[in-house]
């Protein structure tokens, strides 16, 4: 409080420590998040195959991209992926919620409904891609047992990308139920006895009590599970590659076709930088327009 | 409330039994394609082709996890319907655990020196340096990969630990998050007392803040290690060579080679239980813990 020498000593020497110990993190941060987020920035406007130098070439990619058709084409494949993924997840994730709410509050309930979650994506896609193989897999001899056609799934260019889909929404539903049951644990009680008292059903008090307080939950949940499934990639990468045909061709894929596989790491970064741009609008849409930060219990 | 409490009972017990059943077949889908697993491993190689509907292991063996542990020869293998190609899982299992310990040790101890700085020590242009790490968690992963892929490159250590290990070795932005949050909320009395006795700054990181977040850093490690356990895409870009090949990358490259008429499903369900375990023990040591630290830290 006092401009006393001894303080001042004591505030530099607390300073060095910092320092001290931000450093190893710092030195991580710079050279593996900072440095490398510029570098893409600006690799985005050169053209380099790894062989020769990089060559600027100004905003010619970005020019390149909007009237690409297959980058177009990628943008509506992923679309199409996330509006299957995300309604059908978090629906079924909010049922799950609600019921263990109900039944059962045991750990090992909650332990099988998190354990796809903690398989990698790799292992995830090659049981399903035995689950569902055309010939041999076990989903179709059900399928034929209740007397109904072979499906080819991930060989079909209709069936492919809603396949993959509802995977992923085996990975994910257990885990998103987690975290909405955990957000259920929140709401006060009183809150159902006081609607309950005032004559409220069950279907009224889970439109007009559980769902506008889960609100900041939902939220959350919704913006990271969205950014999440615009990201897919490591499913496509052991079921179709892409295919059959462009039929499951996301964006992550077709960057990272042009990287590692053509070789054009400018073109591969602008399209980086692209799905960036659109991953920071729609977060910042979200968080805007369900007002994520206040809840309904205030 | 009586009144209508008994008009009500007969729908309410359907719903609840309809509501059950429901349940119970969301465990099931949950859980089946899991043992599915097992089941097509403890199989017979040639009865899988043939008994696809089965539901229990069809002529019980444990070839398939002998084959893909290398204890069989090639010639042995391709009469298997395995590849010729040598599949070593106890070399891809011990890569897996190289690359996951020494990680998530490294990003753990480093995560929690600095988030200890910024939670509890005075410096300038701290707020400063920790919104940039905050910002850093908004950055989808796509953008720094292929920059980052350029520099291990450059760095000669493509096709090694140290090139698998180094982007999350020192720090994520996560990691140093998460651990601040802990941090501001335990008390500060002990520190406080240890500065009266005369500590120095090391001295109460290292011993009072430090065994006072065991269970914060434990909770972290587990969820880490699971992360980069399944990691996958880069560890297949700059550590496809067999010496550092963990297993997520071998299971992606055994799937590619397997014949494409005929894929090698016993040794593939074999490879993939293995591939399993560690998280299961994990999951099993820790349970309560594990199932707590997803439910509040949901999300990376």
């Amino acid at each position: 409080m006092t401009t006393h020498r001894q303080p001042r000593l004591a505030a530099r020497r607390e300073a060095l420590y910092a320092w001290a110990f931000v450093a190893p993190s710092l030195i991580g941060f710079l050279i593996f998040f900072a440095v490398p987020s510029v570098r893409g920035l600006l690799m985005s406007f050169t053209n380099w195959d790894l062989l020769r130098p990089a060559k600027f070439v100004g905003v010619a990619n970005y020019v390149r991209l909007f009237g690409d058709a297959d980058f177009r084409h990628a943008l509506k494949v992923t679309g199409y992926y996330v509006l299957m993924n995300i309604p059908i997840q978090t629906t079924l994730a909010l049922g799950i919620a609600v019921m263990m709410d109900k039944f059962s509050k045991s750990t090992i309930i909650r332990g099988i409904l998190v354990l796809p979650w903690l398989l990698p994506n790799i292992v995830v896609a090659l049981i399903w891609l035995w689950l569902l193989d055309p010939t041999m897999g076990f989903l179709n001899q059900i399928i034929m047992g209740l007397g109904f056609q072979r499906q080819p799934f991930l060989g079909s260019i209709d069936q492919a990308m809603p396949t993959i889909a509802a995977i992923n929404i085996w990975r994910h539903a257990g885990y998103t139920a987690i975290l909405i049951y955990a957000g259920l644990q929140t709401i006060p009680k009183e809150v159902y006895e006081a609607a309950a008292i005032d004559g409220a059903n069950e279907q009224q008090m889970f439109f007009g009590i559980t769902i506008p307080l889960l609100r900041p939950v939902l939220v959350f949940v919704l913006v990271t599970t969205i950014i999440g499934s615009f990201q897919i990639f490591d499913t496509i990468a052991i079921t179709t590659k892409g295919g059959p045909v462009d039929a499951t061709r996301v964006v992550y894929w077709y960057i990272y076709e042009y990287a590692f596989v053509r070789f054009k790491m400018g073109y591969a970064t602008t399209i980086s930088v692209a799905l960036f741009v659109i991953l920071i609008t729609i977060t910042f849409i979200q968080m805007r327009y369900f007002n994520a930060n206040s809840s309904d219990l205030d | 409330m009586s009144r209508a409490q008994t008009r009500t009972a007969p729908t309410i017990q359907f719903a609840t039994i309809l509501a059950w059943g429901a349940f119970a077949l969301v465990m099931l889908v949950t859980l089946f394609p899991v043992y599915w697993v097992l089941r097509t491993a403890l199989s017979d190689h040639k009865e899988i082709y043939v008994q696809t509907a089965v539901l229990w292991p069809v002529g019980f063996t444990l070839d398939n996890f002998k084959r893909v542990l290398g204890m069989f020869t090639a010639e042995q293998s391709v009469a298997m319907g395995g590849t010729a190609t040598g599949i070593n899982f106890w070399l891809y299992l011990r890569n897996s655990v190289i690359v996951s310990t020494f990680l998530v040790a490294g990003q753990t101890f480093f995560s929690a020196m600095s988030a200890y700085a910024f939670a509890r020590l005075r410096f300038t242009g701290r707020d400063q340096l920790f919104f940039l790490y905050l910002t850093a968690m908004m950055i989808p992963g796509v953008v720094t990969l292929i920059p980052n892929f350029i520099l291990i490159r450059d760095l000669k250590w493509l096709d090694t630990f140290q090139g698998i290990m180094a982007p999350g070795f020192l720090m994520t932005p996560f990691t140093v998050f998460f651990l601040r949050q802990f941090f501001l909320g335990i008390n500060h009395e002990l520190e406080e007392a240890a500065t009266l006795d005369g500590a120095n700054i090391p001295t109460i990181f290292w011993r009072v803040a430090l065994p006072l977040s065991v269970p914060a850093l434990s909770t972290l490690a587990i969820l880490q290690f699971i992360a980069t356990w399944n990691d996958y895409l880069w560890p297949f870009l700059v550590g496809k060579k067999e010496a550092v090949r963990v297993l997520t990358v071998a299971l992606a490259i055994f799937q590619s080679q397997t014949p494409q008429g005929a894929p090698d499903w016993g040794g593939l369900m074999a490879g993939t239980a293995l591939s399993l375990v560690p998280t299961l023990v994990i999951f099993l040591v820790f349970g309560r813990r594990a199932v707590n630290a997803i439910q509040f830290t949901g999300f990376r």
